[in-house]
Protein backbone atom coordinates (compact mmCIF):
# COMPACT_ATOMS: atom_id res chain seq x y z
CA UNK A 1 0.00 0.00 0.00
CA UNK A 2 1.02 3.54 -0.68
CA UNK A 3 2.72 5.11 2.33
CA UNK A 4 1.20 8.49 1.48
CA UNK A 5 -2.23 6.93 1.61
CA UNK A 6 -1.48 5.41 5.00
CA UNK A 7 -0.29 8.72 6.42
CA UNK A 8 -3.35 10.48 5.05
CA UNK A 9 -5.60 7.85 6.64
CA UNK A 10 -3.73 8.27 9.90
CA UNK A 11 -4.29 12.02 9.76
CA UNK A 12 -8.02 11.56 9.12
CA UNK A 13 -8.29 8.99 11.90
CA UNK A 14 -6.33 11.31 14.17
CA UNK A 15 -8.66 14.23 13.49
CA UNK A 16 -11.64 11.97 14.15
CA UNK A 17 -10.19 10.66 17.40
CA UNK A 18 -9.08 14.10 18.54
CA UNK A 19 -12.46 15.69 17.94
CA UNK A 20 -14.15 12.90 19.92
CA UNK A 21 -11.62 13.09 22.76
CA UNK A 22 -11.85 16.85 22.95
CA UNK A 23 -15.64 16.65 22.95
CA UNK A 24 -15.52 14.13 25.81
CA UNK A 25 -13.18 16.30 27.84
CA UNK A 26 -15.21 19.39 27.08
CA UNK A 27 -17.95 17.86 29.22
CA UNK A 28 -15.45 17.56 32.06
CA UNK A 29 -14.04 21.04 31.61
CA UNK A 30 -17.48 22.52 31.29
CA UNK A 31 -18.23 21.24 34.77
CA UNK A 32 -14.88 22.27 36.19
CA UNK A 33 -15.10 25.79 34.72
CA UNK A 34 -18.69 26.13 35.91
CA UNK A 35 -17.57 25.06 39.36
CA UNK A 36 -14.60 27.43 39.43
CA UNK A 37 -16.75 30.36 38.34
CA UNK A 38 -19.20 29.49 41.11
CA UNK A 39 -16.38 29.17 43.72
CA UNK A 40 -16.59 25.37 43.82
CA UNK A 41 -14.05 22.70 42.82
CA UNK A 42 -16.11 20.54 40.46
CA UNK A 43 -15.83 16.80 39.79
CA UNK A 44 -12.71 15.42 41.49
CA UNK A 45 -13.69 11.90 42.54
CA UNK A 46 -13.13 9.75 39.42
CA UNK A 47 -9.39 9.39 38.96
CA UNK A 48 -6.80 12.11 39.61
CA UNK A 49 -8.54 15.52 39.47
CA UNK A 50 -11.65 13.67 38.27
CA UNK A 51 -10.12 13.11 34.86
CA UNK A 52 -11.96 9.82 34.39
CA UNK A 53 -15.31 11.56 34.80
CA UNK A 54 -16.16 11.52 31.05
CA UNK A 55 -15.59 7.75 30.99
CA UNK A 56 -17.82 7.30 34.00
CA UNK A 57 -20.52 9.44 32.40
CA UNK A 58 -20.34 7.53 29.12
CA UNK A 59 -20.47 4.22 30.98
CA UNK A 60 -23.52 5.37 32.87
CA UNK A 61 -25.26 6.50 29.69
CA UNK A 62 -24.54 3.21 27.94
CA UNK A 63 -26.01 1.14 30.75
CA UNK A 64 -29.22 3.10 31.14
CA UNK A 65 -32.45 1.81 29.68
CA UNK A 66 -32.77 2.63 26.00
CA UNK A 67 -36.37 3.73 25.99
CA UNK A 68 -38.48 4.70 22.98
CA UNK A 69 -41.84 6.28 23.81
CA UNK A 70 -44.87 4.34 22.61
CA UNK A 71 -46.32 7.04 20.38
CA UNK A 72 -42.98 8.15 18.99
CA UNK A 73 -41.95 7.53 15.40
CA UNK A 74 -39.43 4.81 16.12
CA UNK A 75 -37.07 5.13 13.17
CA UNK A 76 -37.02 8.91 13.11
CA UNK A 77 -36.50 8.84 16.87
CA UNK A 78 -33.32 6.83 16.29
CA UNK A 79 -32.31 8.83 13.22
CA UNK A 80 -32.40 12.18 15.07
CA UNK A 81 -29.37 11.77 17.35
CA UNK A 82 -27.49 9.79 14.70
CA UNK A 83 -27.86 12.63 12.24
CA UNK A 84 -26.86 15.21 14.83
CA UNK A 85 -23.68 13.28 15.60
CA UNK A 86 -22.92 12.58 11.92
CA UNK A 87 -23.17 16.20 10.84
CA UNK A 88 -21.20 17.33 13.86
CA UNK A 89 -18.32 15.04 12.92
CA UNK A 90 -18.42 15.74 9.17
CA UNK A 91 -17.48 19.39 9.49
CA UNK A 92 -13.96 18.75 10.73
CA UNK A 93 -12.99 17.20 7.39
CA UNK A 94 -12.09 20.48 5.69
CA UNK A 95 -10.45 22.32 8.57
CA UNK A 96 -6.70 22.75 8.06
CA UNK A 97 -5.19 21.64 11.35
CA UNK A 98 -1.65 22.31 10.21
CA UNK A 99 0.56 23.10 7.28
CA UNK A 100 1.89 19.89 5.70
CA UNK A 101 4.01 16.83 6.40
CA UNK A 102 6.95 16.02 4.12
CA UNK A 103 7.27 12.27 3.78
CA UNK A 104 8.87 10.19 1.07
CA UNK A 105 9.41 13.29 -1.06
CA UNK A 106 5.72 14.11 -1.02
CA UNK A 107 3.80 16.86 0.72
CA UNK A 108 0.84 15.62 2.73
CA UNK A 109 -1.55 18.26 4.03
CA UNK A 110 -2.61 18.04 7.67
CA UNK A 111 -6.28 18.24 6.74
CA UNK A 112 -9.03 15.73 6.05
CA UNK A 113 -9.74 16.87 2.52
CA UNK A 114 -8.48 20.00 0.79
CA UNK A 115 -11.40 21.22 -1.32
CA UNK A 116 -11.67 24.62 -2.92
CA UNK A 117 -15.16 25.14 -1.44
CA UNK A 118 -14.10 24.44 2.16
CA UNK A 119 -16.18 27.07 3.93
CA UNK A 120 -19.19 26.23 1.78
CA UNK A 121 -18.89 22.62 2.95
CA UNK A 122 -18.81 23.78 6.56
CA UNK A 123 -21.91 25.87 6.01
CA UNK A 124 -23.80 23.15 4.19
CA UNK A 125 -23.10 20.58 6.86
CA UNK A 126 -23.85 22.98 9.70
CA UNK A 127 -27.22 23.76 8.12
CA UNK A 128 -27.87 20.02 7.91
CA UNK A 129 -27.09 19.77 11.62
CA UNK A 130 -30.41 21.32 12.53
CA UNK A 131 -32.16 18.37 10.87
CA UNK A 132 -30.97 16.08 13.64
CA UNK A 133 -32.59 18.33 16.24
CA UNK A 134 -35.72 18.88 14.16
CA UNK A 135 -36.27 15.17 13.44
CA UNK A 136 -35.59 14.18 17.04
CA UNK A 137 -37.95 16.83 18.39
CA UNK A 138 -40.69 15.95 15.96
CA UNK A 139 -40.38 12.18 16.35
CA UNK A 140 -40.67 12.42 20.15
CA UNK A 141 -44.36 13.26 19.78
CA UNK A 142 -44.15 15.70 22.67
CA UNK A 143 -45.15 19.31 22.40
CA UNK A 144 -42.17 20.58 24.40
CA UNK A 145 -39.78 18.67 22.19
CA UNK A 146 -41.48 20.04 19.11
CA UNK A 147 -41.27 23.55 20.53
CA UNK A 148 -37.57 23.10 21.12
CA UNK A 149 -37.03 21.73 17.65
CA UNK A 150 -38.90 24.57 16.00
CA UNK A 151 -37.03 27.11 18.07
CA UNK A 152 -33.76 25.49 17.02
CA UNK A 153 -34.76 25.60 13.36
CA UNK A 154 -35.86 29.25 13.34
CA UNK A 155 -32.88 30.33 15.43
CA UNK A 156 -30.37 28.56 13.21
CA UNK A 157 -31.89 29.95 10.03
CA UNK A 158 -31.95 33.50 11.42
CA UNK A 159 -28.36 33.44 12.58
CA UNK A 160 -26.99 31.67 9.53
CA UNK A 161 -27.81 34.77 7.48
CA UNK A 162 -25.71 37.10 9.56
CA UNK A 163 -23.01 34.46 9.81
CA UNK A 164 -22.87 34.05 6.04
CA UNK A 165 -22.76 37.80 5.48
CA UNK A 166 -19.88 38.22 7.92
CA UNK A 167 -18.04 35.40 6.16
CA UNK A 168 -18.44 37.00 2.75
CA UNK A 169 -16.28 39.87 4.02
CA UNK A 170 -13.56 37.36 4.91
CA UNK A 171 -13.91 35.67 1.54
CA UNK A 172 -13.51 38.99 -0.24
CA UNK A 173 -10.16 39.49 1.48
CA UNK A 174 -8.84 36.02 0.69
CA UNK A 175 -10.72 35.79 -2.66
CA UNK A 176 -11.13 32.06 -2.11
CA UNK A 177 -13.55 29.67 -0.46
CA UNK A 178 -10.78 27.26 0.43
CA UNK A 179 -10.05 27.30 4.15
CA UNK A 180 -6.38 26.60 3.49
CA UNK A 181 -6.07 29.62 1.22
CA UNK A 182 -7.87 31.75 3.81
CA UNK A 183 -5.40 30.60 6.45
CA UNK A 184 -2.39 31.14 4.22
CA UNK A 185 -3.54 34.68 3.43
CA UNK A 186 -3.24 35.45 7.18
CA UNK A 187 0.45 34.57 7.31
CA UNK A 188 2.33 35.55 10.46
CA UNK A 189 0.37 38.12 12.44
CA UNK A 190 -1.73 39.25 9.47
CA UNK A 191 -4.92 37.95 11.05
CA UNK A 192 -8.40 38.82 9.84
CA UNK A 193 -9.54 39.89 13.29
CA UNK A 194 -7.41 43.05 12.97
CA UNK A 195 -9.06 43.86 9.66
CA UNK A 196 -12.60 43.07 10.72
CA UNK A 197 -13.26 43.31 14.45
CA UNK A 198 -16.94 43.87 13.68
CA UNK A 199 -17.15 40.80 11.48
CA UNK A 200 -15.42 38.79 14.20
CA UNK A 201 -17.95 39.82 16.83
CA UNK A 202 -20.84 39.03 14.50
CA UNK A 203 -19.42 35.65 13.60
CA UNK A 204 -18.72 34.81 17.24
CA UNK A 205 -22.24 35.72 18.30
CA UNK A 206 -23.73 33.71 15.45
CA UNK A 207 -21.64 30.67 16.26
CA UNK A 208 -22.91 30.82 19.84
CA UNK A 209 -26.41 30.74 18.40
CA UNK A 210 -25.58 27.97 15.93
CA UNK A 211 -24.18 25.79 18.72
CA UNK A 212 -27.30 26.42 20.84
CA UNK A 213 -25.08 27.66 23.64
CA UNK A 214 -26.06 30.13 26.33
CA UNK A 215 -27.17 32.94 25.92
CA UNK A 216 -28.92 31.43 22.90
CA UNK A 217 -29.82 28.00 24.30
CA UNK A 218 -33.53 28.45 23.77
CA UNK A 219 -34.07 25.08 22.04
CA UNK A 220 -33.07 23.28 25.22
CA UNK A 221 -34.10 25.70 27.92
CA UNK A 222 -34.82 23.60 30.98
CA UNK A 223 -37.21 25.90 32.74
CA UNK A 224 -39.37 26.77 29.73
CA UNK A 225 -39.39 23.54 27.73
CA UNK A 226 -38.48 20.89 30.33
CA UNK A 227 -35.39 20.12 28.25
CA UNK A 228 -36.42 21.07 24.73
CA UNK A 229 -35.88 18.71 21.84
CA UNK A 230 -34.29 15.95 23.92
CA UNK A 231 -36.97 15.73 26.62
CA UNK A 232 -37.96 12.19 25.60
CA UNK A 233 -34.44 10.95 25.08
CA UNK A 234 -32.42 8.87 27.47
CA UNK A 235 -29.47 6.52 27.50
CA UNK A 236 -26.81 6.96 24.82
CA UNK A 237 -29.23 8.63 22.40
CA UNK A 238 -29.33 11.57 24.80
CA UNK A 239 -25.58 11.13 25.12
CA UNK A 240 -25.20 11.49 21.35
CA UNK A 241 -27.19 14.71 21.36
CA UNK A 242 -25.14 16.21 24.16
CA UNK A 243 -21.95 14.90 22.61
CA UNK A 244 -22.74 16.35 19.19
CA UNK A 245 -23.26 19.70 20.85
CA UNK A 246 -19.76 19.54 22.28
CA UNK A 247 -18.28 18.38 18.97
CA UNK A 248 -20.03 21.34 17.36
CA UNK A 249 -18.47 23.64 19.91
CA UNK A 250 -15.01 22.28 19.12
CA UNK A 251 -15.59 22.63 15.37
CA UNK A 252 -16.95 26.14 15.58
CA UNK A 253 -13.99 27.15 17.73
CA UNK A 254 -11.76 25.69 15.03
CA UNK A 255 -13.62 27.57 12.30
CA UNK A 256 -13.43 30.86 14.20
CA UNK A 257 -9.70 30.34 14.75
CA UNK A 258 -9.26 29.51 11.07
CA UNK A 259 -11.22 32.42 9.69
CA UNK A 260 -10.30 35.21 12.06
CA UNK A 261 -7.28 34.23 14.15
CA UNK A 262 -5.03 32.93 11.40
CA UNK A 263 -5.41 29.17 11.96
CA UNK A 264 -1.95 27.68 12.35
CA UNK A 265 -0.20 31.01 11.75
CA UNK A 266 1.59 32.69 14.60
CA UNK A 267 3.97 35.63 14.88
CA UNK A 268 7.56 34.58 14.28
CA UNK A 269 6.65 31.47 12.35
CA UNK A 270 9.10 32.27 9.55
CA UNK A 271 11.95 32.52 12.05
CA UNK A 272 10.89 29.20 13.64
CA UNK A 273 10.74 27.58 10.21
CA UNK A 274 14.18 28.88 9.28
CA UNK A 275 15.79 27.73 12.56
CA UNK A 276 14.12 24.34 12.42
CA UNK A 277 15.18 23.60 8.84
CA UNK A 278 18.67 24.85 9.61
CA UNK A 279 19.12 22.66 12.68
CA UNK A 280 17.22 19.50 11.76
CA UNK A 281 17.43 19.47 7.96
CA UNK A 282 14.79 20.42 5.43
CA UNK A 283 12.42 17.49 5.94
CA UNK A 284 12.46 17.07 9.74
CA UNK A 285 12.56 20.84 10.24
CA UNK A 286 9.53 21.31 8.02
CA UNK A 287 7.59 18.63 9.88
CA UNK A 288 8.59 20.08 13.27
CA UNK A 289 7.44 23.56 12.33
CA UNK A 290 4.17 22.04 11.07
CA UNK A 291 3.78 20.45 14.49
CA UNK A 292 4.42 23.82 16.15
CA UNK A 293 1.75 25.41 13.95
CA UNK A 294 -0.72 22.66 14.81
CA UNK A 295 -0.07 23.15 18.51
CA UNK A 296 -0.65 26.89 18.14
CA UNK A 297 -3.89 26.16 16.31
CA UNK A 298 -5.07 23.90 19.12
CA UNK A 299 -4.14 26.54 21.68
CA UNK A 300 -6.40 28.97 19.82
CA UNK A 301 -9.18 26.39 19.69
CA UNK A 302 -8.92 25.78 23.43
CA UNK A 303 -9.01 29.51 24.09
CA UNK A 304 -12.27 29.73 22.18
CA UNK A 305 -13.73 26.68 23.90
CA UNK A 306 -12.91 28.39 27.20
CA UNK A 307 -14.63 31.54 25.95
CA UNK A 308 -17.72 29.50 25.04
CA UNK A 309 -17.89 28.08 28.56
CA UNK A 310 -16.97 31.34 30.24
CA UNK A 311 -19.83 33.10 28.45
CA UNK A 312 -22.20 30.25 29.29
CA UNK A 313 -21.65 30.74 33.01
CA UNK A 314 -21.83 34.52 32.76
CA UNK A 315 -24.85 35.46 30.67
CA UNK A 316 -28.47 34.55 31.26
CA UNK A 317 -30.67 33.32 28.42
CA UNK A 318 -32.22 35.73 25.91
CA UNK A 319 -35.96 36.01 25.61
CA UNK A 320 -37.20 34.68 22.30
CA UNK A 321 -38.24 38.04 20.86
CA UNK A 322 -34.91 39.53 21.97
CA UNK A 323 -33.14 36.73 20.17
CA UNK A 324 -35.00 37.41 16.94
CA UNK A 325 -34.55 41.18 17.36
CA UNK A 326 -30.81 40.77 17.81
CA UNK A 327 -30.51 38.47 14.83
CA UNK A 328 -32.66 40.26 12.30
CA UNK A 329 -32.51 43.90 13.40
CA UNK A 330 -29.04 43.92 14.87
CA UNK A 331 -26.61 41.48 13.38
CA UNK A 332 -27.79 41.30 9.77
CA UNK A 333 -27.67 45.09 9.17
CA UNK A 334 -24.32 45.23 10.95
CA UNK A 335 -23.02 42.42 8.77
CA UNK A 336 -24.12 44.28 5.65
CA UNK A 337 -22.35 47.43 6.89
CA UNK A 338 -19.27 45.34 7.55
CA UNK A 339 -19.51 43.99 4.01
CA UNK A 340 -19.65 47.47 2.54
CA UNK A 341 -16.73 48.70 4.62
CA UNK A 342 -14.63 45.68 3.63
CA UNK A 343 -15.48 46.11 -0.03
CA UNK A 344 -14.42 49.76 0.08
CA UNK A 345 -11.25 48.83 1.96
CA UNK A 346 -10.32 46.14 -0.55
CA UNK A 347 -10.84 48.53 -3.45
CA UNK A 348 -8.83 51.33 -1.83
CA UNK A 349 -5.63 49.29 -1.56
CA UNK A 350 -5.02 50.16 2.12
CA UNK A 351 -7.19 47.46 3.61
CA UNK A 352 -6.25 47.80 7.29
CA UNK A 353 -6.43 51.59 7.45
CA UNK A 354 -9.68 51.97 5.50
CA UNK A 355 -11.36 49.19 7.48
CA UNK A 356 -10.73 50.99 10.77
CA UNK A 357 -11.63 54.39 9.33
CA UNK A 358 -14.84 52.93 7.95
CA UNK A 359 -15.69 51.37 11.29
CA UNK A 360 -14.98 54.66 13.09
CA UNK A 361 -17.12 56.62 10.64
CA UNK A 362 -19.93 54.09 11.02
CA UNK A 363 -19.90 54.29 14.82
CA UNK A 364 -19.78 58.11 14.66
CA UNK A 365 -22.74 58.13 12.30
CA UNK A 366 -24.75 55.83 14.53
CA UNK A 367 -23.99 58.03 17.53
CA UNK A 368 -24.96 61.16 15.64
CA UNK A 369 -28.19 59.49 14.48
CA UNK A 370 -29.17 58.43 17.96
CA UNK A 371 -28.27 61.87 19.37
CA UNK A 372 -30.51 63.61 16.85
CA UNK A 373 -33.38 61.20 16.35
CA UNK A 374 -33.09 58.83 19.30
CA UNK A 375 -35.26 59.02 22.39
CA UNK A 376 -33.87 61.39 24.98
CA UNK A 377 -32.60 59.79 28.15
CA UNK A 378 -34.97 61.13 30.78
CA UNK A 379 -34.86 60.21 34.42
CA UNK A 380 -38.10 58.90 35.78
CA UNK B 1 -43.99 54.34 53.41
CA UNK B 2 -40.43 53.21 53.22
CA UNK B 3 -39.60 50.48 55.71
CA UNK B 4 -35.95 49.93 54.87
CA UNK B 5 -33.34 51.70 52.80
CA UNK B 6 -32.23 48.44 51.20
CA UNK B 7 -34.65 48.47 48.28
CA UNK B 8 -33.15 49.43 44.94
CA UNK B 9 -35.05 51.63 42.53
CA UNK B 10 -35.40 50.06 39.09
CA UNK B 11 -33.74 52.18 36.45
CA UNK B 12 -36.36 52.50 33.74
CA UNK B 13 -34.54 55.03 31.58
CA UNK B 14 -34.21 53.98 27.93
CA UNK B 15 -30.95 52.25 27.10
CA UNK B 16 -28.14 54.26 25.62
CA UNK B 17 -26.55 53.17 22.36
CA UNK B 18 -23.63 51.46 24.08
CA UNK B 19 -25.99 49.64 26.41
CA UNK B 20 -28.11 48.50 23.46
CA UNK B 21 -25.09 46.84 21.87
CA UNK B 22 -24.80 44.67 25.04
CA UNK B 23 -21.00 44.66 24.68
CA UNK B 24 -20.00 46.79 27.73
CA UNK B 25 -22.40 44.82 29.91
CA UNK B 26 -21.06 41.52 28.64
CA UNK B 27 -17.47 42.62 29.22
CA UNK B 28 -18.34 43.64 32.78
CA UNK B 29 -20.05 40.33 33.45
CA UNK B 30 -17.15 38.35 32.03
CA UNK B 31 -14.84 40.30 34.30
CA UNK B 32 -16.88 39.38 37.35
CA UNK B 33 -16.95 35.68 36.50
CA UNK B 34 -13.23 35.67 35.72
CA UNK B 35 -12.54 37.16 39.14
CA UNK B 36 -14.48 34.30 40.71
CA UNK B 37 -12.68 31.81 38.48
CA UNK B 38 -9.41 32.64 40.19
CA UNK B 39 -10.78 33.25 43.66
CA UNK B 40 -10.41 30.90 46.61
CA UNK B 41 -12.87 28.01 46.54
CA UNK B 42 -15.37 27.58 49.34
CA UNK B 43 -15.49 23.78 49.04
CA UNK B 44 -14.34 21.50 51.86
CA UNK B 45 -13.64 18.05 50.39
CA UNK B 46 -15.66 16.31 53.09
CA UNK B 47 -14.48 12.80 53.87
CA UNK B 48 -10.81 13.79 53.67
CA UNK B 49 -11.21 17.30 54.99
CA UNK B 50 -13.43 18.30 57.85
CA UNK B 51 -14.51 21.63 59.18
CA UNK B 52 -13.85 22.33 62.86
CA UNK B 53 -17.25 22.04 64.45
CA UNK B 54 -16.48 23.98 67.59
CA UNK B 55 -15.61 22.95 71.15
CA UNK B 56 -19.22 22.34 72.19
CA UNK B 57 -20.32 20.17 69.29
CA UNK B 58 -22.39 17.21 70.54
CA UNK B 59 -21.12 14.05 68.89
CA UNK B 60 -20.21 10.56 70.03
CA UNK B 61 -20.92 9.71 73.71
CA UNK B 62 -18.12 8.88 76.07
CA UNK B 63 -18.08 7.49 79.62
CA UNK B 64 -15.15 9.19 81.32
CA UNK B 65 -12.63 7.66 83.64
CA UNK B 66 -10.89 9.67 86.34
CA UNK B 67 -7.15 10.42 86.55
CA UNK B 68 -6.38 6.96 87.95
CA UNK B 69 -8.34 5.23 85.25
CA UNK B 70 -11.41 4.37 87.35
CA UNK B 71 -14.87 4.63 85.83
CA UNK B 72 -16.69 7.67 87.12
CA UNK B 73 -20.21 6.39 86.45
CA UNK B 74 -22.12 5.21 89.52
CA UNK B 75 -25.20 4.05 87.65
CA UNK B 76 -27.44 6.56 89.41
CA UNK B 77 -29.74 6.61 86.38
CA UNK B 78 -30.15 10.39 86.22
CA UNK B 79 -29.04 10.45 82.58
CA UNK B 80 -31.63 7.83 81.67
CA UNK B 81 -34.29 9.88 83.44
CA UNK B 82 -33.18 13.09 81.74
CA UNK B 83 -33.04 11.51 78.30
CA UNK B 84 -36.08 12.72 76.32
CA UNK B 85 -35.70 9.95 73.77
CA UNK B 86 -35.30 7.18 76.36
CA UNK B 87 -32.17 6.00 74.65
CA UNK B 88 -30.15 5.13 77.74
CA UNK B 89 -30.53 2.02 79.85
CA UNK B 90 -28.22 0.60 82.48
CA UNK B 91 -27.83 -2.14 85.05
CA UNK B 92 -26.23 -1.20 88.36
CA UNK B 93 -23.93 -3.46 90.34
CA UNK B 94 -22.09 -3.27 93.65
CA UNK B 95 -18.34 -3.00 93.70
CA UNK B 96 -16.71 -5.96 95.42
CA UNK B 97 -13.37 -6.03 97.19
CA UNK B 98 -10.41 -5.80 94.83
CA UNK B 99 -12.23 -3.72 92.23
CA UNK B 100 -11.27 -0.36 93.78
CA UNK B 101 -8.91 0.40 90.91
CA UNK B 102 -11.69 -0.17 88.36
CA UNK B 103 -14.63 1.78 89.78
CA UNK B 104 -14.44 5.00 91.72
CA UNK B 105 -17.43 4.50 94.02
CA UNK B 106 -19.19 1.57 95.65
CA UNK B 107 -21.77 1.31 92.90
CA UNK B 108 -21.08 1.08 89.18
CA UNK B 109 -22.79 0.37 85.87
CA UNK B 110 -22.45 -3.30 85.03
CA UNK B 111 -23.94 -2.53 81.66
CA UNK B 112 -24.58 0.86 80.08
CA UNK B 113 -26.28 0.99 76.71
CA UNK B 114 -27.24 3.83 74.42
CA UNK B 115 -29.55 3.21 71.50
CA UNK B 116 -28.10 5.44 68.78
CA UNK B 117 -31.25 5.27 66.68
CA UNK B 118 -33.14 6.88 69.55
CA UNK B 119 -30.52 9.38 70.68
CA UNK B 120 -31.15 12.91 69.45
CA UNK B 121 -27.80 14.29 70.69
CA UNK B 122 -29.45 16.92 72.87
CA UNK B 123 -26.80 16.71 75.57
CA UNK B 124 -29.26 16.52 78.49
CA UNK B 125 -27.48 13.40 79.81
CA UNK B 126 -24.21 15.27 80.28
CA UNK B 127 -26.10 18.10 81.98
CA UNK B 128 -27.85 15.65 84.32
CA UNK B 129 -24.74 13.67 85.27
CA UNK B 130 -23.66 14.50 88.87
CA UNK B 131 -20.39 12.59 88.52
CA UNK B 132 -19.10 14.22 85.30
CA UNK B 133 -19.10 10.77 83.74
CA UNK B 134 -21.01 11.03 80.47
CA UNK B 135 -20.08 13.52 77.78
CA UNK B 136 -20.79 14.08 74.12
CA UNK B 137 -17.45 14.41 72.35
CA UNK B 138 -16.94 17.44 70.12
CA UNK B 139 -14.46 15.73 67.80
CA UNK B 140 -16.12 12.49 66.76
CA UNK B 141 -19.34 11.53 65.02
CA UNK B 142 -21.30 8.37 65.69
CA UNK B 143 -20.46 6.43 62.55
CA UNK B 144 -23.04 5.39 60.00
CA UNK B 145 -24.71 2.05 60.75
CA UNK B 146 -26.17 -0.25 58.17
CA UNK B 147 -27.98 -2.82 60.31
CA UNK B 148 -29.99 -2.80 63.50
CA UNK B 149 -27.56 -4.90 65.53
CA UNK B 150 -24.96 -2.12 65.19
CA UNK B 151 -27.29 0.41 66.75
CA UNK B 152 -26.97 -0.27 70.49
CA UNK B 153 -23.66 0.92 71.87
CA UNK B 154 -22.46 -0.86 74.99
CA UNK B 155 -19.73 -0.07 77.46
CA UNK B 156 -17.07 -1.49 75.12
CA UNK B 157 -17.74 1.38 72.71
CA UNK B 158 -18.49 4.07 75.26
CA UNK B 159 -15.93 3.88 78.07
CA UNK B 160 -12.91 6.11 77.64
CA UNK B 161 -9.66 4.59 76.44
CA UNK B 162 -6.85 5.63 78.83
CA UNK B 163 -4.35 5.73 75.98
CA UNK B 164 -6.48 8.20 74.05
CA UNK B 165 -8.05 10.41 76.66
CA UNK B 166 -10.74 12.81 75.57
CA UNK B 167 -10.23 16.46 76.39
CA UNK B 168 -12.53 19.38 75.69
CA UNK B 169 -10.89 22.12 73.59
CA UNK B 170 -12.42 24.93 75.53
CA UNK B 171 -14.28 25.35 78.77
CA UNK B 172 -14.78 29.12 78.90
CA UNK B 173 -16.45 31.51 76.51
CA UNK B 174 -13.17 33.32 75.83
CA UNK B 175 -11.33 30.15 74.92
CA UNK B 176 -14.16 29.18 72.62
CA UNK B 177 -14.21 32.50 70.79
CA UNK B 178 -10.47 32.27 70.27
CA UNK B 179 -10.91 28.84 68.71
CA UNK B 180 -13.69 29.99 66.43
CA UNK B 181 -11.60 32.90 65.24
CA UNK B 182 -8.91 30.56 63.93
CA UNK B 183 -11.43 28.16 62.42
CA UNK B 184 -10.36 26.60 59.13
CA UNK B 185 -10.68 23.22 57.43
CA UNK B 186 -8.62 20.66 59.33
CA UNK B 187 -7.39 17.32 58.14
CA UNK B 188 -8.33 14.75 60.74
Amino acid sequence: MDSVFIIKSLIILGIFAISLTIAAYETYFERVIAAFIQDRVGPDRAGPFGLLQPLADAGKLFFKEDFIPGMADKWLFILGPSLAMLTALMTSAVIPFGDSILYDGQEILVQGIEVNIGILWVFGVVSLGVYGILIGGWASNNKYSLYGAIRAASQNISYELAMGLSIIAVLMMASSLSLRTIVESQHGMNWNIFYQPLGFIIFLTCSFAECNRTPFDLPESENELVAGYHTEYGSMKLGLYLFSEYVNMFISSAVIATLFLGGFNYPGMDWVYATMTENFGAVVGHNLSTLAGTLVFFAKIFAFIFLFMWVRWTLPRFRYDQLMDLGWKGLIPLAIVNLIITAAAELSGHALLVNWIGLGVFIALVYAWSAIFGTKKTSL
Amino acid sequence: MQLTDRSKKTDKTPLTLAEKSYLPGIAKGLGITLKHFFSKKATIRYPEQKRYLGPIFRGHHILKRDEEGRERCTACGLCAVACPAEAISMVAAERVKGEESLYREEKYAASYEINMLRCIFCGLCEEACPKEAVYLRHDKFVPVFTSRDQVIYGKDQLVEDMNERYERDAWTKEEMQKLWAQQKPVNY
